[in-house]
């Protein structure tokens, strides 16, 4: 536990392999029917080990869409993925089903959002943890019984033992989701996607998981991706972010940078949405105007310029290209705080 | 549970005796007299106010005296009729629920599973002439197709003649394992084939659609994507995270058609003549054998309500939720 991995303190990570590096990410939708639908538009990122990256954008940015093509856990039919996603060098999304089963629980585990509907309700936690390291590490079901009490003592589940004869419904909510990351945890994966894994859950238990997590990233030197629409996570825990509009990265940059220096008129939008304890009292929250269905298509336009307050000419006219890096960047006309 | 089977008792005694004709005209037939319907009318105290009456019949009921068979099985007592059909019928609900299980959960899962193919939509479609086609059709199209057009399984009946048997426990295939009598035990299960089938006809497509129903309500679960998230096999996700859940709703559906299956019984016994409960419950009531009758409609209600019970014990066995509550 007190094995300290190295941990970039500034965005980026320096010269250090990634170990995820998601290229070009296009994810369709196809119903039989009805027109293709983009849900991820050419999507790039990397992940470096023991990184925290985050995916931030609204309900319908296709974030979460992002992590299941990655996972390989998209429906089987009625969607069409794209692109390379590179995990330690093999592409995730070429390997077979049976080893992309070896993978996932394994080297890349998840965390969801809603810890209730997320657990079998007719299977006690302790199974649902052993399960994992049966599959994976080829322990019985004893071997793996002591070791999914101590998984659950490391995410801070009172009385452990007792614990692993319960079921989901005896658990609170905030015990719930620890135990889910517990079971991710299981078998010291090198890659944790949590998708908004504090949404369902109310501010002060968030508030623990968070914490807990942040704990966990630097104790096993796991790398992970915070997939979440809360800006007020990003900022506690995550190294890079990637800011996604409408299927595509409109903004990356380190967290400080992204929050002192914003340049993309959604990420502005998005901070500005953030209630703040040092407003003045009885100031409106901005929140940003529309909806994503006011959207234009990304191949003749900017997909935001309908909502966006800085809006010019060429952003209903052409594609806006990506301005920057791997590491730093942004995709805008018309930025805040002047062109680059 | 008590409750539930005194109020049936009322209601079929109630009923009975509201039937037009009745027992004195039964009995008497084409000989009666007002004076003779008098006399026999207060003979058997059917002249007393029907809640006497009612009393007098629970209190002989529940010493198991439930009057004397006049058609059936004429001077025989009416509930040891109930108990020398119960085995035949037993044997041929076990063996049609057995069928009715054995495919239709396994062809729902694989319906659900494979949605839109011409796999699920066969099975949908075969699951729906299974429920619309009555029970006495698909009796007589099987018996005429297998027995009397091929021949290959006997007529009708429960044991051929000439084969001479040993009983047990009346139940003729368990009655051939036992004594070791493998011949009768495997002419006994020839009889049984096309009852249990016709039989199994609508339980199947029920159990079938509603497996089909519930797998599909679970695959889009959560949890089956945090089971696929953690690497599972196949074999795991699908026993221990989808059927184990989807098995829910099933296990009630499972116990509704054990109770209904009487109702099926009572054809599928009349056209195969297999001597069972429900050939019995028909010859009673084409012959107004009202000790009988009570007999075994308030055996079936009791069959039902205990079919029930077991329903919720077994419920709570697999929903922790339930049992902790």
């Amino acid at each position: 536990m007190t094995q300290q991995t190295h941990r970039p303190s500034q965005f980026g990570g320096g010269s250090a392999e990634p170990l995820l590096s998601v290229r070009d990410l296009r994810v369709t939708f196809q119903r039989h029917g009805e027109e293709a639908f983009h849900a991820v538009d050419g999507v790039s990122f990397d992940v470096r080990p023991g990184q925290t990256v985050g995916l931030v954008g609204e309900s319908g940015c296709g974030k979460s869409v992002t992590s299941l093509a990655i996972m390989g856990l998209l429906p089987d039919r009625g969607n069409h993925v794209e692109g390379t996603a590179v995990f330690d060098g093999e592409d995730l999304l070429t390997l077979s089903r049976s080893a992309m089963r070896d993978r996932r629980g394994s080297d890349i585990a998840m965390i969801f959002q809603d810890p209730l509907s997320s657990l079998n309700p007719v299977v006690t936690i302790g199974r649902q943890v052993t399960e994992v390291m049966e599959r994976h590490q080829g322990l019985s079901r004893k071997e793996a019984t002591p070791k999914a009490a101590d998984l659950l003592e490391r995410v801070g589940i009172p009385d452990p033992k007792a614990r692993l004869a319960n079921y989901p419904h005896q658990l609170s909510g905030g015990m719930r989701q620890r135990a889910l990351i517990a079971m991710a945890l299981a078998c010291n994966p090198r890659l944790l996607i949590a998708d908004e894994p504090t949404t369902a859950l109310d501010v002060t238990i968030q508030a623990q998981i968070l914490a807990l997590l942040k704990e966990l990233v630097v104790d096993t030197g796991t790398a992970l991706v915070m997939i979440t629409h809360d800006l007020g996570v990003v900022a506690g825990l995550c190294d890079e972010v990637n800011v996604l509009y409408g299927g595509k990265v409109v903004e990356r940059g380190g967290r400080h940078g992204l929050f002192k220096n914003p340049r993309h008129p959604y990420t502005v939008g998005l901070l500005n949405s953030i209630p703040r304890l040092d407003a003045v009292r009885g100031e409106k929250l901005s929140p940003v105007p529309g909806s994503v269905a006011d959207n234009l298509p990304w191949t003749s336009a900017c997909a935001f310029a309908p909502r966006c307050s800085n809006a010019i000419a060429p952003c209903t006219q052409e594609t806006p290209q990506w301005d920057g890096d791997e590491v730093v960047g942004f995709r805008c006309f018309n930025p805040m705080g002047g062109p680059r | 549970m008590c409750v539930v089977v005194v109020v049936l008792s009322m209601l079929v005694f109630g009923w009975l005796r509201s039937l037009p004709g009745g027992p004195v005209s039964a009995m008497l037939g084409e000989r009666q007299t007002p004076e003779r319907r008098a006399a026999l009318e207060a003979a058997l105290g059917l002249d007393q106010p029907l809640p006497v009456q009612y009393a007098k019949f629970m209190e002989r009921a529940v010493h198991g005296n439930f009057g004397v068979s006049t058609k059936v099985l004429p001077g025989e007592d009416a509930l040891d009729v109930f108990l020398s059909r119960l085995p035949a019928t037993i044997e041929l609900s076990f063996l049609a629920m057995l069928l009715a299980i054995a495919l239709g959960i396994p062809l729902g899962y694989i319906a659900a599973r494979r949605q839109g193919s011409y796999v699920d939509t066969g099975a949908v479609i075969f699951s729906l002439v299974g429920v619309a086609v009555p029970v006495f059709f698909t009796a007589f199209l099987l018996k005429y197709s297998f027995a009397v057009e091929w021949n290959l399984l006997p007529v009708s009946g429960r044991q051929s003649t000439g084969v001479d048997a040993t009983r047990v426990t009346g139940m003729f295939v368990l009655d051939g394992i036992l004594t070791r009598e493998w011949d009768a035990s495997w002419d006994a299960l020839k009889h049984l084939i096309l009852p249990s089938v016709a039989l199994a006809t609508i339980p199947f497509a029920v159990i079938f659609r509603i497996t089909r129903a519930s797998v599909l309500d679970v695959l889009d679960e959560d949890y089956v994507r945090t089971a696929e998230a953690k690497g599972l096999t196949s074999r795991v996700i699908r026993g221990r995270h989808v059927l184990r859940n989807a098995m829910l709703p099933v296990t009630t559906t499972i116990g509704l058609q054990v109770g209904g299956l009487l109702a099926g019984a009572v054809l599928t016994e009349s056209v195969f003549s297999f001597r069972g409960v429900g050939d019995a419950l028909a010859t009673a009531f084409r012959e107004k054998d009202y000790p009988v009758l009570q007999v075994l409609i308030l055996a079936a209600a009791v069959i039902y309500v205990l079919v029930n019970l077991l329903v919720d014990i077994a419920y709570a066995v697999i929903d922790p939720r339930i049992r902790t509550r």
